[in-house]
C-alpha cells in the first residue's frame, strides 16, 4: 500500500481529504470572504515582513494575485506562516487554501502527498558562491577541485554537493554546520572558500557578508528546484483558477500589460490583449473559470505582471538584485511560458 | 590630694581610633584582594588586560559607532556592502530594532489597533505592581482583579470581535505580546494546578493519586516541543474538517499543562520537607484536610520552594521561544523572522537584533529572580542559618 510509504501523517491527511473537499474550495473562499495562504515564515524575496509588518515577496504576491482574481481585491488574503514540517499538513487539513511557500515540485509531493502543483513561479537550483579573493580566476564550478565548501548538514544540498563533485571526479573538503547562521558566519570568516545552497538564497546571504564585492555567484546550477504554489488534489475548479492566475501573470508580461498601463490597455486594438483583459464582447473566459471576466485586469492591478513581481521582490527593484536568468519569458530565452488564453 | 603610685593614670576612656591606614581604605582593599599574593597579581593583571581588551570595542560597537535611526539597510552597511558607512565601519544597527520595534512588541497586530495591547499592558502593570509591594493593602481584591478579571478584559480587548472592537486573529499576534501572554497564563494556571496535582500525588485516595501520578509522569516524560508539535500538526488531522480551534489557544493549553506538571513536583518537594509533627499537630487540633493544608502545611511548604517555583517561572518564560516550531512568533521568533527582510540584511543586523532580544529576556528574568530573593528574605522566619 502506498499509505505505508507516505507515513501516518500523509495517510491521515488523505483519509480526511475526501470529506474536506465536499464543498468546493472556491465556494469556501468566497463564503469566508478571504483567501487563506500558507507562506514561508521568513525568506528574503519570497515572504518576509517589511517595517510595517506587511508581507513582501514573490510567494505572497502570488497569493494576492489569486485573491485579486477571485475577489477583484488583492488585499483579501490572510497569510499563515508555515514551517517546512507543517506546510503539507496545513494544506491537506484545509487550514490554508493554497500553499505558496517556495516548495520544490517533485513527483512524490505531486502524487503521494495529495497535492497539485500549479506551475513554477521561480526556477531555483543549487548554486555556488565563491570568495574571489581566496580563489582568484575561478569562473566555473568545475574549477573548484580541492576547495573547502561550507554547507548545511542534513539537507538535500549536502547530498547534491557530494553527487556533483563525485560525478565530475573532483575532491572537496566539506565544512558542515547544523544551523544556517553558523554556515553564514563561517563563510564570512573565511573558514571555507565556497558556499553552496539554493541560488536565490545565495543572493540573500551575500547581503549579510562584510565585503560582498569579493564574492561571486557562479553560473552553474547543479540541481533542479522548481518552486511553485500547490493546492489540494480533488478540486479541479480551484486548481484551474490558481494555475491560470499564474499563466495570466506571464501572459500579461508577454503582452506588455503592466500595473501602470492596464487601464489604457483595456481599450487596446490588439485582439489578444482585449481577449486576455476580458474586453471582448460576450467573452466567457473568466466566468468559465469561475471568476469575473475582468480577472486579469484585477490581477495586474493588484500585483502587476510576472516581470514586475519578479523585479520588485527579488530583481533589480530589491536589494537582492537577482538576474532573471532562466526565469525570463520564453521569448527572452527563459523557461516561463504560458499556454494561450483564448 | 590623691596620690598615685604610678606616674600617670588615664582617667577618661580613649576615643576609638581608626584602624591603621595599612588595613583600611581602598588601598588596603586593593592590597588584600588584588595583589595579596603572586597568584593574585597575575590574575589581576590578566583580568584588567581582559577588560581593557573587551570593553572598549563593545562600547564602541554598541554605542559610539552604533546607528540609531535610518530608513533601510544603507545606514547599517559600508559602501562596499552597498550602504553609506565608510569602509571598515562596524557598529550596532539599532536602526533595525527601531524600525521593527512595533513588530518586536506586537508582532503583526494591526497598527491602528495597537492601542489595545498597550492598554492591556498598562492595566497589567497597574495591577501587578501593587500586588508585588507588600505595604499596599487589599491584596485579596488585587489578586482577584489580576488573575480573574484582567484575563477576561485582556481577552476581550486583544481578540476583539465584540463591543465594536474589530476582531484580531491570534495569527497576527507576535513578539513580546505572545511571550508575555503565554508566560502569564502559564504562570497563573500552573501554580494552582501544580499545587492540586502535588497534593493529589500525596493523597491517600488511590484513584486520585494514580491519576495525578500518570498525568505528571506522562507530561514530564515528553518534551515540550512534542506537545506543541502535536497540538499544532497532529490535532487538526484528527478533528473533523472545519472544526479547528485557535492555534494560540492550543499552544496556551499545552504550555500550561506542561508547566503544571513541573510545578507539581516542585511543590511536592516542599510538602515532603514539612516534618510529620506539623501534620500530626494539625490533626490533633481537629483540623480537616483542607484546613490543615491551607493553614499549616502549604504556607510553610510554598515558602520553602520559592526558589524552585521562580526557577520554573523563569524557565517557562524562556521556553515560550519554542512556539516558533509551530510557526508562532514570540519575541525571539519575530526578531529572527525580520532577519529575512532584504531591506535590512546587513552583517550587523543579526547581531543587533539578537542582542536586543537577549536584553529584553534578561530584563524580565533578572527582575523575576531579584523579586523572588526579596520575597525569600521577607518570608524568612526561623530557617535562617
Amino acid at each position: 500500500m502506498k499509505h505505508i510509504a507516505i507515513g501516518i501523517l500523509g495517510a491521515g491527511a488523505l483519509g480526511l481529504m475526501a470529506s474536506a473537499a465536499s464543498a468546493t474550495t472556491l465556494d469556501d473562499v468566497k463564503a469566508k470572504g478571504f483567501l487563506q495562504c500558507g507562506t514561508n515564515t521568513g525568506l528574503a524575496g519570497f515572504a518576509a515582513p517589511d517595517d510595517k509588518g506587511e508581507w513582501k515577496g514573490i510567494d505572497v504576491d502570488f497569493c494576492r494575485a489569486v485573491a485579486a482574481a477571485v475577489f477583484g481585491d488583492g488585499t483579501k488574503v490572510k497569510f499563515t506562516p508555515l514551517s517546512a514540517k507543517e506546510r503539507f499538513t496545513a494544506l491537506q487539513s484545509g487550514e490554508v487554501d493554497i500553499l505558496s511557500r517556495n516548495t520544490t515540485w517533485t513527483i512524490n509531493r505531486d502524487t503521494a502527498l495529495g497535492l497539485n502543483f500549479v506551475g513554477v513561479t521561480y526556477y531555483d537550483g543549487q548554486g555556488f558562491m565563491i570568495n574571489a579573493k581566496k580563489l582568484p580566476g575561478v569562473n566555473s564550478a568545475l574549477q573548484l577541485s580541492g576547495a573547502a565548501v561550507c554547507v548545511q548538514s542534513g539537507t538535500t544540498t549536502e547530498l547534491n554537493l557530494a553527487d556533483y563533485f563525485k560525478a565530475n571526479k573532483m575532491e572537496y573538503n566539506p565544512v558542515v554546520f547544523e544551523k544556517l547562521e553558523e554556515v553564514n558566519a563561517a563563510y564570512d570568516a573565511g573558514r571555507c572558500d565556497v558556499y553552496t545552497t539554493d541560488q536565490s538564497g545565495l543572493y540573500g546571504i551575500r547581503l549579510t557578508l562584510s565585503s560582498p564585492a569579493d564574492h561571486v555567484v557562479l553560473p552553474e546550477i547543479i540541481s533542479k528546484e522548481p518552486l511553485g504554489p500547490a493546492v489540494r488534489q480533488g478540486d479541479d475548479q480551484w486548481y484551474h483558477i490558481v494555475k491560470w492566475t499564474y499563466f495570466a501573470l506571464l501572459q500579461a508580461e508577454e503582452l506588455g500589460i503592466t500595473q501602470a498601463n492596464v487601464e489604457e490597455m483595456k481599450t487596446s486594438d490588439n485582439p489578444e490583449i482585449k481577449r486576455v483583459l476580458g474586453q471582448e464582447a460576450e467573452t466567457k473566459i473568466g466566468t468559465d473559470l469561475g471568476v469575473s471576466n475582468d480577472w486579469v485586469v484585477n490581477i495586474v492591478k493588484a500585483v502587476g505582471n510576472y516581470g514586475e513581481m519578479f523585479e520588485r521582490n527579488v530583481g533589480t527593484g530589491s536589494p537582492l538584485k537577482i538576474a532573471r536568468g532562466i526565469n525570463a519569458l520564453w521569448t527572452k530565452g527563459g523557461l516561463q511560458y504560458a499556454p494561450p488564453i483564448r | 590630694m590623691q596620690e598615685h603610685d604610678t606616674a600617670w593614670v588615664r582617667t577618661e576612656m580613649a576615643l576609638a581610633q581608626q584602624a591603621p591606614a595599612g588595613v583600611r581604605g581602598p588601598i588596603a582593599w586593593v592590597r588584600k584582594n588584588l595583589v595579596g599574593s603572586v597568584g593574585d597579581v597575575i590574575l589581576t593583571v590578566l583580568g584588567i588586560a581582559l577588560v581593557v581588551m573587551i570593553l572598549p570595542p563593545i562600547i564602541n560597537w554598541a554605542f559610539i559607532d552604533a546607528v540609531w535611526t535610518g530608513p533601510d539597510r544603507s545606514v547599517c552597511a559600508t559602501i562596499a556592502q552597498g550602504g553609506t558607512q565608510p569602509d571598515g565601519w562596524s557598529g550596532a544597527c539599532w536602526a533595525f530594532v527601531n524600525a521593527k520595534f512595533g513588530q518586536f512588541m506586537f508582532g503583526r497586530y494591526p497598527i491602528e489597533e495597537r492601542w489595545r495591547p498597550i492598554l492591556v499592558a498598562i492595566l497589567f502593570v497597574a495591577l501587578l505592581v501593587p500586588l508585588l509591594i507588600p505595604r499596599v493593602p487589599r491584596k485579596g481584591l488585587n489578586a482577584i482583579l489580576l488573575f480573574l478579571v484582567l484575563p477576561i478584559v485582556a481577552f476581550v480587548l486583544l481578540v476583539g470581535g465584540m463591543f465594536g472592537l474589530p476582531h484580531v486573529e491570534t495569527q497576527l499576534w507576535g513578539g513580546l505580546l505572545v511571550t508575555l501572554s503565554l508566560a502569564f497564563v502559564g504562570i497563573a494556571v500552573s501554580l494552582p494546578f501544580g499545587i492540586v496535582l502535588a497534593l493529589g500525588r500525596r493523597s491517600k485516595m488511590p484513584i486520585v493519586k494514580m491519576l495525578c501520578v500518570i498525568f505528571i509522569e506522562f507530561v514530564r516524560g515528553i518534551p515540550l516541543i512534542t506537545v506543541l508539535f502535536f497540538a499544532s500538526v497532529m490535532l487538526p488531522l484528527f478533528l473533523p474538517p472545519g472544526v479547528s480551534f485557535d492555534k494560540f489557544l492550543r499552544a496556551l493549553i499545552g504550555f500550561s499543562l506542561f508547566a503544571a506538571a513541573y510545578m507539581a513536583e516542585v511543590v511536592r518537594g516542599g510538602l515532603q520537607a514539612i516534618p510529620k509533627g506539623q501534620y500530626e499537630g494539625a490533626d490533633s487540633l481537629g483540623l480537616g484536610y483542607w484546613q490543615k493544608m491551607n493553614l499549616i502545611v502549604l504556607p510553610q511548604a510554598l515558602k520553602l520552594v520559592i526558589p524552585g517555583i521562580v526557577n520554573t517561572f523563569i524557565g517557562m518564560l524562556k521556553d515560550t521561544s519554542l512556539v516558533i516550531i509551530i510557526s508562532m512568533f514570540d519575541l525571539l521568533g519575530v526578531v529572527k523572522q525580520n532577519f529575512s527582510d532584504p531591506n535590512w540584511a546587513t552583517p550587523q543586523t543579526t547581531k543587533s537584533g539578537l542582542i536586543f532580544a537577549a536584553f529584553v529576556f534578561w530584563l524580565l528574568c533578572y527582575g523575576m529572580s531579584r523579586y523572588s530573593m526579596y520575597t525569600e528574605r521577607r518570608l524568612d522566619t526561623g530557617h535562617k542559618r
